[in-house]
């Protein structure tokens, strides 16, 4: 290669000045834009508030819900009475009924005991001893008030009538002077599989297919492998066939919107699109209806249809319908536009009528696309019916949206939220192979 | 051959009708109200919306005191008013649309600056290493997959209900949807670059900085923008579910049956809807001209 002169390259520069010496606007113009988004950021924050939100946020609760998801606790209440202890399970205990749980011991001298880690709690009438996080407090009630000894750690709160003793992931305790209530927490999910007031309940595997395979019938009305089914299916705790139904009701609505909306679209579109309808009124007169069904929302739609047909997936099925049919339209009569007209004269020119040139030369052309452009909104769809369930249109939203508020089946959300992941995943993952079958390659988007 | 891809076709239809049909039937049966009992009622709704005046409907969008105000809930316009300063105000239904439209403009900013690094670890091409492409792009689909209302309700419990655990629950998804969009576009850019950059010894950051970033910056920012769009749509629905500015109105409104109310709200909504969508694609358009406008909404 040979060298640049001097004076080539001020030939060279001059020939291509607007390259190499661009505006003073366009060389501020990132400094402009990183400015404006620093000065919205702090607009922002004075805006929602944020500083403030942020320091009365109750962070904990995070940790506390976190930690329901994964987990479940028993709750024994311990009563002292002068002739003894009596413990109490709450209803609904996860234990069910009358429970003996083997990890409360009692002693011969009639306290009870309950291993936390390495430690534990040691429950007497006269008063608590808890061992645990390194240290051993011991709370004394003979007074009628619990005492404690000396400086109590900082994991225990120490209130006018109560102490509070927080062991972590493990659980707490709360004493008063006549009763003390224990929690110890679990990992894993309660239940799962049989409730409390199931025949299988507390039986192992084992023991439990035993059941189901032996002839005595322990409902002489059915077998025993469909008693254990339908105690699986109607599980109070889980409530396992009601979140599958209303899951199933999330994929159908978006699958019936979806298809619908194809279907309504694709006849529309040809009307839409500038290149096959001659008539330009028509055309941009059916374009500004799907801006009009795109931009009223599915968030609208579903609330009116939600007032005609009450709560349920028609509801949603009719309002992703009509979305679906704005959008789908307004991709399918862009994928009209922009086909290439030569297959089209060639098949006319053999004297074909609009109907068999359109099924040889546009067909095969936007096929593909219309196919992939549907599955993927299918796909998305999905996701957006999840979410408009819990404005009363139907699917497991609704069934989230009431388990987050009572806040305390943070468990349930868990599962609900486990199932929905998987679906999602394998609608994925499935519309992209589709895709990738129908499109040659994996069409970016 | 053709024989054979005509019986797939039948049968690919026949498939599809079965479920359809079925489907159909799924959906009426776990229906509160049954499809065939309710259509003679699907337009029901005339009666409540259409105003006694439509002019109300000018008044309830701009918050003026309404003749047919007896201090009932469905004609109180002027309550809603927020004073700036003085007898100056902003109409009700401004302040929320204002309020959803930040949502809307906060989330995706945030998302667009997280997004950006982690698709760029994604990327097959550029990542440093395999784990880290593997394990930001587990991180995308997760974000993706997660149902965003579980996240707004989450953050609701902690933060009190409210605009601010919508920006979290809207911002997280749009990092997963973002960064999949980015990491497409970045695996096929052109390599030459980001090889001669490295030649002269430039570290990781500098060959993103200096040879991909410049490439692929304006789809990254035509993407950001149709996000935008997708994001004003859902801070809508998630504030129906409780996380303010104009959804809840909206739902209120439309369970109570306040016509002229919610035909206000409808308007403005649908305007600013178009308004941001066509801002967007003008923007687009001069960002990277036409061709990515056909695979997108």
């Amino acid at each position: 290669m040979s060298q640049i002169t001097a004076a080539h390259r001020q030939e060279i520069e001059a020939r291509h000045a607007h390259l190499l010496k661009s505006k003073p606007l366009q060389r501020l113009m990132p400094l402009i834009v990183v400015m404006a988004t620093l000065l919205y950021g702090v607009y922002a924050l004075w805006f929602f508030d944020i500083p403030r939100i942020v320091s009365e946020a109750q962070w904990f609760r995070m940790g506390l819900y976190l930690r329901q998801w994964v987990s479940y606790d028993v709750q024994p209440e311990f009563r002292l009475g002068k002739d003894g202890i009596t413990i109490r399970y709450p209803r609904f205990s996860p234990l069910g009924d009358d429970p003996h749980p083997d990890w409360v011991v009692t002693k011969p001298d009639g306290s009870k005991f309950i291993p936390f880690g390495s430690g534990g709690v040691t429950i007497a009438t006269t008063g608590t001893t808890i061992v645990a996080r390194g240290a051993t407090v011991h709370i004394d009630v003979t007074s009628g008030k619990p005492v404690i000894e000396g400086k109590p750690p900082a994991w225990v709160t120490v209130y006018d009538e109560d102490v509070l003793a927080d062991l972590g992931f493990s659980g707490d305790v709360s004493l008063s002077a006549d009763r003390v209530k224990v929690r110890k927490r679990f990992f894993g999910w309660a239940n799962f599989v049989f409730d409390t007031s199931s025949p299988f309940f507390g039986k192992s595997a084992s023991e439990t297919l035993g059941l189901i395979f032996s002839d005595a019938r322990l409902d002489p009305s059915q077998s025993n492998l469909s008693l254990a089914l339908d105690n699986i299916w109607n599980n109070s705790a889980w409530q396992h066939g009601d979140v599958w139904v209303k899951l199933a009701q999330t994929v159908v609505m978006a699958f019936l919107g979806t298809l619908l909306g194809a279907v309504l679209a694709f006849p529309l579109a040809f009307m839409a699109a500038r290149n096959i309808t001659p008539n330009h009124f028509l055309g941009s007169c059916i374009k500004r209806f799907f801006d009009f069904l795109r931009s009223m929302d599915l968030l609208i739609w579903s609330l009116f249809l939600t007032r005609a047909f009450g709560p349920g997936p028609l509801a949603g099925a009719g309002a992703i319908f009509l979305t679906e049919t704005g959008t789908l339209g307004k991709v399918y009569a862009e994928g009209l536009e922009n086909i290439d007209k030569k297959p089209g004269e060639g098949i006319q020119s053999t004297g074909a009528s609009t109907i068999l040139t359109h099924r040889y030369a546009t067909m095969p052309q936007v096929a593909p696309v219309m196919a992939g452009q549907t599955l993927y909104q299918w796909e998305s769809n999905i996701r957006d019916a999840a979410t408009i369930g819990a404005v009363g249109a139907g699917g497991i939203g609704l069934k989230l949206w009431e388990a987050m508020r009572t806040n305390s089946n943070w468990a349930n959300v868990a599962y609900m939220v486990l199932l929905t992941l998987l679906v999602t995943f394998l609608f994925d993952v499935a519309s992209s192979r589709l895709r990738q079958k129908l499109m040659g390659t994996d069409p970016r988007r | 051959m053709i024989f054979t891809r005509r019986l797939y076709t039948i049968i690919g239809l026949l498939i599809l009708a079965y479920a359809f049909v079925a489907s159909v039937q799924f959906a009426d049966e776990s229906n509160a109200g049954h499809f065939f009992d309710r259509l003679p009622h699907l337009f029901d709704f005339t009666s409540w919306l259409m105003p006694r005046e439509w002019s109300d409907v000018w008044r309830a969008l701009f918050d003026l005191p309404s003749v047919h105000d007896t201090g009932s809930e469905e004609y109180n316009f002027d309550v809603g008013r927020v004073y700036v300063f003085g007898s100056f105000y902003i109409p009700e239904y401004f302040q929320l649309m204002f309020v959803t439209l930040n949502v809307a403009m906060v989330a995706t900013l945030i998302s667009f600056f997280v997004a950006v690094p982690l698709s760029l670890l994604a990327a097959q091409n550029l990542s440093p290493s395999r784990p880290a492409c593997f394990l930001a792009r587990r991180t995308l689909e997760f974000l993706r997959a997660f149902p965003t209302i579980v996240i707004a309700g989450l953050f609701a419990a902690v933060l009190s209900i409210g605009p601010v655990s919508a920006i979290i629950a809207v911002s997280l998804h749009a990092i997963g949807a973002l960064g999949k969009q980015f990491y497409e576009v970045a695996e096929n850019i052109d390599m030459k670059a980001h090889e001669g950059v490295g030649a002269v010894g430039a570290n990781w950051f500098e060959r993103m900085r200096f040879a991909v970033l410049p490439q692929v910056l304006p789809n990254y920012l035509s993407y950001g923008l149709l996000r935008f769009e997708i994001n004003v749509r859902s801070s809508t629905i998630l504030g129906a579910v409780g996380a303010g500015g104009i959804g809840e109105e909206l739902k209120l409104a439309i369970s109570r049956g306040f016509g002229a109310k919610t035909l206000a709200m409808m308007l403005l909504l649908f305007l600013t809807v178009v308004a941001v969508d066509q801002f967007s694609a003008w923007l687009r358009r001069r960002l990277v001209g036409d061709d990515l406008i056909l695979q997108h909404v």
